[in-house]
């Protein structure tokens, strides 16, 4: 055996060697999305716990939890929808597959509106991006930065639900898709998890 | 019920296993915020809960347990240690409310 036929054997061996992470391109690029997406609402929400703790007169303006209460039910259950229609998916019930991502889509809209009436109340009590009349102004603009970041998350979510089980009720999408547009939707549903507790749990009246 | 058919149950009830180990947890932390502690101990018991949530949402419902190990490291120990990484301005902000140690105030 000759050298060159030696290194070409090498050679092979290397390429034939399966790739580190074996995942799917649309997957490993919906993981590395949301990878660099944490990054961008850790840095927002600790930006916020820095102002929050550098202030003696943070406002504490949330008075019931019933809102964030059902938020968090209504975001939580879209999860457990979504994990149905994956199931479905890849079960090959394609019916019942559209159906619950449907559904995921309607309970996001949900989330949506209640967040807006949230929003317009606060508004209506005179809070603004830079000012309110409980106390330090940049309440305001963290409240609605972080709120509206995660807002436009599931505006976008809700969209993209709606796009892809069309699409996949007429045969362009499969279950690959309906799985990687649930890892977005999971996501928008975890940094939710952290979002209540930092953003409405600690500035509750007392 | 076929093989098929009992896998897919099976799935369905680990998932609403999950489901419900999350809204269990999410109540907790609406127990923590109306319990009488001050606010760092506050922030600190709901945080844990929150990581643990995430941990089951992202383990579990993202499906990243059942991934190559080597991708689950990854994911984990990238975006750990830049969430960790994240964490040292904190300890300024309190500077900004006590003066303390660098303000000319202490001098």
């Amino acid at each position: 055996m000759s050298q060159a036929d030696l290194s070409m054997e090498g050679h092979s061996t290397v390429l034939t060697v399966g790739p580190v992470f074996s995942i799917p391109t649309k997957k490993l690029a919906m993981w590395l999305f949301i990878i660099a997406d944490t990054m961008t609402f850790a840095a927002c929400l600790v930006a916020y716990g820095f102002v929050r703790n550098g202030s003696l007169d943070w406002p504490r303006p949330f008075h019931s939890i019933t809102n964030v209460v059902l938020m968090t039910f209504i975001l939580l259950t879209s999860s457990l929808t979504m994990l149905f229609g994956l199931r479905s998916a890849r079960a090959g019930d394609k019916a019942a597959a559209f159906r619950w991502t449907m559904i995921s889509a309607a309970l996001g809209i949900v989330f949506a509106l209640l967040h807006i009436r949230e929003w317009m109340a606060l508004i209506s009590e005179g809070m603004t991006l830079f000012k309110n009349p409980w106390g330090n102004g940049l309440f305001g603009a963290s409240f609605f930065s972080i709120t509206g970041l995660h807002l436009s998350h599931v505006t976008g979510g809700v969209i993209a639900l709606i796009a892809v089980g069309m699409r996949y009720k007429g045969g362009r999408y499969n279950s690959d898709d309906i799985e990687v547009l649930g890892l977005y939707w999971h996501f928008v549903d975890l940094v939710w998890m952290f979002v209540v507790p930092l953003v409405y749990l600690l500035n509750l009246a007392h | 019920m076929t093989t098929a058919e009992a896998h897919k149950s099976n799935g369905i009830k680990k998932d609403l296993a999950i489901y419900v180990c999350l809204l269990i947890l999410a109540g907790f932390q609406f127990v923590i915020a109306y319990q009488n502690i001050n606010a760092s101990q506050m922030l600190t018991r709901m945080l844990a809960v929150a990581c643990l949530e995430a941990g089951l949402a992202a383990l579990f419902f993202m499906h990243l347990w059942t991934e190559k190990r080597t991708f689950l490291l990854f994911v984990a120990i990238f975006t750990i240690s830049v969430l960790l990484g994240m964490q040292y301005g904190w300890t300024d902000s309190s500077r900004m409310v006590v003066g303390a140690p660098y303000s000319s105030a202490n001098k």
